[in-house]
């Protein structure tokens, strides 16, 4: 039931990438010679310091679906870049482009015009130049990056970073793995942006219908229910079942590359322990990742190492990186399963102890219904399964207001700053207030509350060693995440990026982001530059990361040393919610 | 536009003032490195779609009609064509051919204003043209517009329709339009008050999303002192039939 018709590349260009690697080897751009010689998710043996890479247009066929799509070495994703903590890099990237490019690191703390965000790092790399970026690694684990510029992030443009340790793991995995996961299609980016401004449900197949009414009824026990629930929706204005605003409907949803049929596959011996570095570089879509068989052990968080959780399934969001330890006894196969949030597609690989083996595929999970306490409106449904989570939620999310403890007696002492925008307005561009946000850090998300399996949640996240700076905040920023589904516009506090001013921070004071989510979406919020220490109830041993999921209808902080100068940028990183307004410039001065 | 500015200030329950200010309040426009802002959200875009494009048939009266319109503009600004018709044995009526401006004033609602002509076999007539556009409550799809004639009479459309999702591609959708006129003009057929219907239920299958066949029942007729118009210059007023069309945008 694809929207798209067109399938298949031109005769006389056609290159698929199929078998493992195979874009790479194929490829006729020359370009970094680690990316060549490595099967796709596989480690380049040593780090290396000094890299040449090549951004240009190849015409590639994943899952029947052609693209010229932009990319680094002529590969997608492109090649994995091993550094080493301690090292200053040096990567030339010419743009063989014929419009202007970028290439920006995720997460990695860089100098601001080294941080590769046109606009605000520098120009962007224009067509046929090579610019040159240079910056020290103060960090290790695992990133990534992508294009900054218009949508060719979307098509291609990004691949993973792993950053070795200054010291090395005692007990390295005897394999390391990265799984990265994103989307390909062949329908042009701006194409998917323009339909959404047209009919926001432009992608969404799975709303409910008459013909689904029945089974509602009988899950909301009687038909007088489900019909309530349904007005009350329509009432206003939203649909329950807005998941993702893109679906697999256009979206193949890819392993290192590899749409699910060309299974990418990791190979392991029986009671080795395999490191596996997910990366989700897609545009729009959450993963929820198990390997059904295997527990995993969650050993990081956004490149940095936290303590040990067993999961049986954890969800990614947008952006974000999660390395898991597994270590399968048996000799056989198991399936890396990763459905996407919306339940749509999937994207599989295998980890197996020869190539060409294969196990079981499991059943997507029912897709999740959103509800009233993604409306910010939890009181409204006393009744709910999870109502008495949210009280307590509740009250964690008052006390979080009120300049709560969070484990540090130092925060008795109000911020010298506030920065408080008070309710966001009903207008435009903004279509519902939460009247009761609630702390949610302790819920998996939507979808995940009650599959029977343990799902990671963020509340788990405990840093293997204290935060640097223990200051108390010195300035408090609350922004409302707002939206208008309708119009597909998305913003902060009521506004798009261009109705704006840019947020302004002193150099070296240490802020708190509040963020209440008025939304009905997740929203990947990611500050480039400077890390985001999620308020998550561990203290001292809160996590680092770059990108935080804030859920639908729920409020949460972290806080910020703002150590680096310049402008960075801070925005959703669901692409075509950036691009349609929720984004901001900081300014650190 | 810009939305309110702040800071402001209100007073909490207690009585303690509390002073808003957001973080990211409209200040001084940042310059961008190489005058490159990292995003555009002000783009504009284009879209047309042709509601109704269908075959009306009865015994010795079938009718083609369409009802369209195509927009160009920004989140907040937009142009618009709007056309409908109704071509009857070998000739054309009901033709209403609007330029609009539109400028979104609220969550879901727009304001338009703009020119009409009604250009067909009968006789011409323009018509100023202000009204709302949007998506009312419980998602009804919603305009209202008012009209000003050159001769100085007024004139009012409602249109109306909802859509009914029978599956995610089956959708069925009534709609409604409804013409007021404050003069008689027996030349177009038009009575003062509510002058004529156009009515249709219409089923449709999205194949995709920007094509759409559909099956429909449509009623077409004209009411109080149009009907009479209409029946004193011998001809039937109102009649209900089966349709066929096509429902397509881009």
């Amino acid at each position: 039931m694809s929207i798209s018709s067109r399938s298949s590349c031109g005769l006389t260009r056609r290159r698929f990438v199929t078998g493992l690697g195979a874009g790479g080897l194929l490829g006729g751009l020359p370009a970094n010679a680690h990316a060549f010689t490595q099967p796709m998710g596989s480690l380049p043996a040593t780090s290396s310091a000094n890299h040449n890479l090549r951004v240009g247009r190849t015409r590639i066929e994943i899952d029947g679906k052609c693209l010229d799509a932009p990319s680094v070495g002529g590969t997608v994703p492109g090649p994995i870049l091993r550094w080493k903590q301690g090292d200053t890099v040096s990567i030339n990237v010419t743009n063989d482009l014929s419009e202007s490019t970028s290439i920006h690191w995720h997460g990695i703390r860089v100098p601001s015009n080294m941080d590769g965000v046109p606009g605000l790092s520098f120009a962007g790399i224009a067509p046929g130049e090579t610019f040159t970026y240079r910056f020290r690694l103060h960090q290790s684990g695992t990133y990534w990056y992508h294009g900054h510029s218009g949508m060719q992030e979307a098509q291609g443009l990004y691949g993973a970073i792993v950053i070795d340790p200054r010291t090395p793991d005692p007990t390295p995995c005897e394999r390391d793995y990265v799984v990265l996961l994103s989307e390909w299609t062949d329908v042009d980016p701006m194409d998917i942006l323009s339909n959404l401004k047209m009919q926001d449900d432009y992608y969404t197949f799975r709303q409910r219908t008459a013909a689904s009414f029945p089974r509602e009824a009988k899950q909301a026990g009687s038909g007088i229910a489900a019909l309530k629930d349904r007005l009350a929706w329509s009432k206003m204005r939203m649909s329950a079942t807005d998941i993702s605003d893109v679906s697999g409907v256009i979206f193949s949803y890819l392993v290192n590359g590899h749409a699910p049929d060309t299974n990418w596959t990791g190979l392991f011996r029986p009671n080795e322990r395999i490191r596996l570095r997910f990366i989700n570089a897609s545009t729009m879509t959450f993963f929820d990742i198990r390997i059904p068989g295997l527990e995993m052990q969650v050993v990081q968080a956004d490149g940095n190492d936290v303590e040990p959780i067993s999961v049986d399934e954890f969800r990614i969001g947008v952006a974000e990186t999660y390395d898991v330890i597994v270590q399968p006894k048996d000799e056989r196969a198991y399936t890396i399963f990763a459905q996407s949030e919306d339940r749509t597609g999937y994207a599989r690989g295998t980890l197996a102890p020869h190539s060409g083996m294969s196990a079981a595929i499991p059943p997507m999970d029912p897709r999740p219904v959103r509800t009233m306490i993604d409306m910010g409106m939890s009181h409204m449904k006393p009744n709910d399964s999870m109502g008495s989570m949210n009280m307590a939620g509740d009250m964690s999310g008052m006390q979080m207001s009120g300049m709560s403890m969070k484990g540090m007696g130092s925060m008795k002492m109000p911020p010298l700053k506030r920065d408080d925008p008070g309710p966001p307005p009903l207008n435009v561009e903004n279509q519902n207030v939460a009247m009761m946000p609630v702390d949610r850090t302790g819920s998996p998300g939507d979808g995940l509350e009650n599959t029977g399996r343990r799902v990671l949640n963020y509340r788990q996240l405990r840093a293997t060693r204290p935060g640097a700076d223990m200051r108390p905040p010195s300035h408090e920023i609350i922004m409302h995440l707002t939206g208008n589904m309708e119009r597909y516009i998305w913003g902060f506090n009521g506004r798009k990026f261009s109705e704006a001013g840019p947020i302004r921070l002193k150099l070296g004071e240490r802020v708190r982001f509040i963020l209440i989510n008025d939304t009905m979406m997740e929203h990947p919020i990611h500050l480039h530059g400077l890390w985001s220490e999620l308020e998550n109830g561990q203290g001292a041993y809160q996590p680092y990361k770059h990108t935080i999921i804030s859920q639908p209808g729920s409020k949460l902080s972290y806080l910020v040393t703002a150590d680096t100068p310049g402008m960075w940028a801070y925005h959703c990183h669901l692409m075509y919610h950036m691009d349609s307004g929720m984004f901001r410039t900081i300014i650190v001065s | 536009m810009m939305p309110l500015c702040f800071p402001f200030s209100v007073f909490a329950a207690e009585g303690q003032e509390i002073h808003y200010h957001a973080a990211d309040a409209p200040s001084e426009p940042v310059i961008y490195i190489g005058n490159t802002a990292p995003i555009m959200d002000q783009a504009t875009y284009f879209h047309g779609i042709l509601d109704e494009f269908e075959g009306r048939y009865s015994p010795g009266k079938s009718d083609f009609r369409w009802d369209g319109e195509a927009w160009y503009g920004t989140d907040y600004d937009r142009v618009w064509i709007r056309s409908e018709g109704t071509v009857s044995g070998g000739k054309m009526g009901d033709g209403q051919q609007e330029l609009l401006y539109s400028h979104a004033i609220s969550t879901y609602f727009n304001l338009q204003g703009g020119v009409r002509a009604d250009l067909d076999d009968g006789p011409e007539r323009t018509w100023g043209a202000f009204g709302i556009q949007g998506l009312a409550l419980y998602q009804f799809e919603l305009q209202a517009t008012g009209y000003v004639s050159d001769r100085g009479r007024f004139a009012g459309r409602l249109e109306g329709s909802y859509d009914f999702l029978l599956t995610n591609r089956l959708i069925l959708q009534p709609q409604a339009e409804l013409n007021f006129y404050t003069k008689s003009d027996a030349a177009r057929q038009v009575g003062s008050g509510l002058s004529d219907i156009d009515a249709g239920l219409r089923l449709r299958y999205e194949i995709w999303r920007k094509f759409a066949p559909y099956v429909a029942v449509t009623y077409a007729g004209q009411i109080g002192q149009a009907r009479h118009i209409v029946q004193g210059q011998g001809e039937r007023s109102g009649s209900t039939r089966f349709t066929f069309g096509i429902r397509g945008w881009f």
